[in-house]
């Protein structure tokens, strides 16, 4: 990469950052809502493209864990306890879950463990429901109080949103360090050639497990935001379609890319309310658009954009072989 | 136990049902490594191609055989060409989500082109009861499991006593060889496709007038078939129509015995300790694994 091409990136990362925060000011209620919901959304998927992009393992119980974070943050924070405290609890909760739910995946893989997964979100929704002394059942958890940092009350919806998009900031900079990490380079390797990884002294059976914790406990960290943000909560967003959802925003942005879960989100949140004009169309629109996006590129949109860098440069070399090639020939 | 028999044959009903949808999603999976997570939504729409013919005024049974040939034209034909085949290359994953996006699209189709409200649907078995061993068994649980297995009688003849049939097992065991000794592997695995939108639309006729017309009854019948499909061996016929008999009974027994709540969470613990304990499924031969 050129010297002018990383500053072209880091001041375009810079105006994002910046459109992020500014550009919200003058949003009403309901487009802040939608913008939370979005940096919500971001960091289940990113917990999400941990397991499926970096460690290959693909899992239909992530809206499960955002509903476990959800309720842990709803039912203490209505006790009266601190929303860091629930964190804490989701955190713990969600990695122990995950770690139990990726032994499975040590056993079985692809469409079992998809299964595997999938039998658990369904579980989870019904646990949800049913256990009315924990859950409140179909009522739903209504009053959750939105937190206080450090001084700051988040009650406004402008407030919570800058909450949301910190927690989202300080996520997104905990995944770049982790990626880059050894751990993150061992994810890799497993999910490339889990035999040659092993055979490179990987453990592969711990990382799968560490893989599948660390995604759920951001799952579960998504969940603990979510509660705060609709204020509200029954059993119904965290059924399995929800995990879906996660699933479809990890694909469609670019499984495996830091910034696909970034993109997905904003697909799967921000395109339905774009799109809502056309009224009832807006579902079956996403629906084709994702279809197409996927049949013209399977790896996502990152995929199309990685594609046409990798296409420039490969032309960008052969260009610069060309030359040389004819330097060499003219030569005396 | 007095109802054990009622409980029994509706499981039974159900279960075959089910079965018809396992089938399905193995052959799809078995010949083109189709994941289709529309599945259930594949059940849903046939009955509703039906009710729109008979709103256009037409009698029942000429709507029921527009419906299984639109029912091909769509779910078999359409859905090899426009989605499958295009993305077939690119592995199992992206296809897979495709199809949860074609479920959600087939799903708000219906929901904004037709009605977001259950709409009744003519029963193909009169209703009514007969008397069993002394118990009084419903009509249509019998109707329903006589059909699903003569449908599933004729499925495995087909398979097993005819050349198409032979032609299609071996391309489903091994295209590469299949192609080599001569068989039309894209033939018959566009036949899988058509076999499969054939027993949805199946399907659909014979469960809708139970459980209604409506756009979401595929969420729960997809996953049923998954399970179904699952328990009994993914890779295998005979294990997809073992599972969906053994998912229909234990849901209905779950549902009398265990309780009405968490009835649905029965098959899935009966899932999970299969997966861990038998990942290849009851009846499945264990699938080699390639890295």
């Amino acid at each position: 990469m050129t010297a002018t091409g990383k500053y072209l990136r880091i001041a375009l990362g810079v105006a994002v950052i910046a459109a992020l925060i500014i550009v919200p000011m003058n949003f009403n209620r309901y487009g802040l809502y939608i913008l939370s919901q979005w940096a919500v959304m971001t960091i289940a998927a990113m917990g999400l493209n941990l397991t499926l992009g970096y460690a290959g393992q693909v899992s239909l119980a992530q809206g499960a864990f955002v509903g476990i974070g959800a309720y842990a943050a709803a039912i203490m924070t209505t006790q009266g306890m601190p929303l860091i405290a629930a964190l804490g609890v989701a955190i713990v909760l969600c990695f122990a879950i995950g770690w139990i739910l990726g032994y499975p995946a040590l056993r079985v893989q692809h469409h079992y463990l998809a299964f595997v997964t999938l039998a658990f979100s369904t579980l989870a929704f019904l646990v949800f429901r049913n256990e009315d002394w924990l859950t409140k059942g179909i009522y739903g958890i209504s009053n959750i109080p939105r937190p206080n940092v450090m001084g700051f009350a988040t009650n406004r919806p402008l407030p919570f949103y800058y909450f949301c998009l910190g927690s989202l900031a300080l996520v997104s900079l905990a995944m770049w360090w982790l990626i880059r990490s050894p751990w993150g380079r061992a994810f890799v390797a497993l999910r490339e050639n889990p035999v040659r990884a092993l055979s490179l002294g990987i453990d592969t059976r711990r990382y799968t497990l560490m893989a599948f914790a660390i995604g759920s406990a951001l799952g579960g960290v998504a969940g603990t935001l979510y509660a705060p943000l609709t204020q509200y909560i029954d059993p119904v967003p965290f059924n399995l379609s929800l995990s879906l959802d996660l699933l479809m925003m990890v694909i469609v942005g670019g499984s495996g890319f830091f910034f696909g879960p970034f993109l997905g989100a904003m697909i799967a949140v921000l395109l339905p309310e774009w799109l809502r004009f056309t009224q009832g169309y807006y579902l079956m629109l996403y629906a084709v658009a994702v279809m197409l996006l996927l049949i013209y590129s399977p790896t996502g949109i990152l995929g199309i954009l990685d594609r046409y860098l990798v296409e420039r440069r490969t032309k960008a070399a052969s260009a610069l072989r060309a030359v040389a090639k004819s330097r060499l020939e003219t030569a005396p | 136990m007095s109802n054990l028999l009622d409980l029994l044959v509706a499981g039974l009903a159900t279960g075959a049902i089910y079965a018809l949808v396992a089938v399905g999603f193995t052959l799809l999976w078995q010949t083109s490594q189709t994941i289709n997570f529309a599945q259930g939504e594949f059940v849903m729409l046939p009955a509703f191609l039906m009710l729109a013919v008979m709103h256009a005024g037409a009698p029942f049974w000429l709507a029921v055989i527009l419906g299984i040939l639109l029912s091909l034209l769509l779910l078999g034909l359409g859905f090899k060409l426009l989605l499958v085949d295009p993305m077939l290359r690119h592995g199992v994953l992206p296809l897979a989500i495709a199809t949860m996006a074609l479920a959600i699209g087939m799903k708000e189709a219906v929901k904004q082109f037709f009605s977001a409200e259950a709409s009744p649907f003519p029963s193909i078995v009169p209703a009514g009861d007969v008397s069993i061993l002394g118990r009084v068994v419903s009509l249509q649980s019998l109707g329903v499991l006589a059909l699903a297995i003569a449908v599933v009688i004729g499925l495995t003849a087909l398979l097993n006593r005819t050349s198409i049939g032979h032609q299609m097992q071996a391309t489903a065991q091994n295209p590469t060889v299949a192609r080599i000794i001569g068989i039309p592997v894209e033939r018959m695995i566009l036949f899988t496709f058509l076999i499969n939108a054939f027993l949805v639309a199946l399907a659909s006729l014979l469960i809708t007038p139970i459980y209604l017309a409506k756009f979401s009854s595929g969420e729960v019948l997809g996953q049923a078939a998954f399970i179904a499909a699952i328990v009994g061996g993914f890779n295998q016929v005979r294990g997809a129509i073992a599972g969906g008999l053994l998912i229909g009974v234990v849901d209905n027994l779950a549902a009398a015995y265990v309780s009405t709540q968490y009835r649905a969470a029965v098959p899935l613990i009966l899932l999970i300790v299969i997966i861990l304990f038998r990942p290849q499924g009851l009846l499945g031969r264990p699938e080699e694994r390639t890295v």
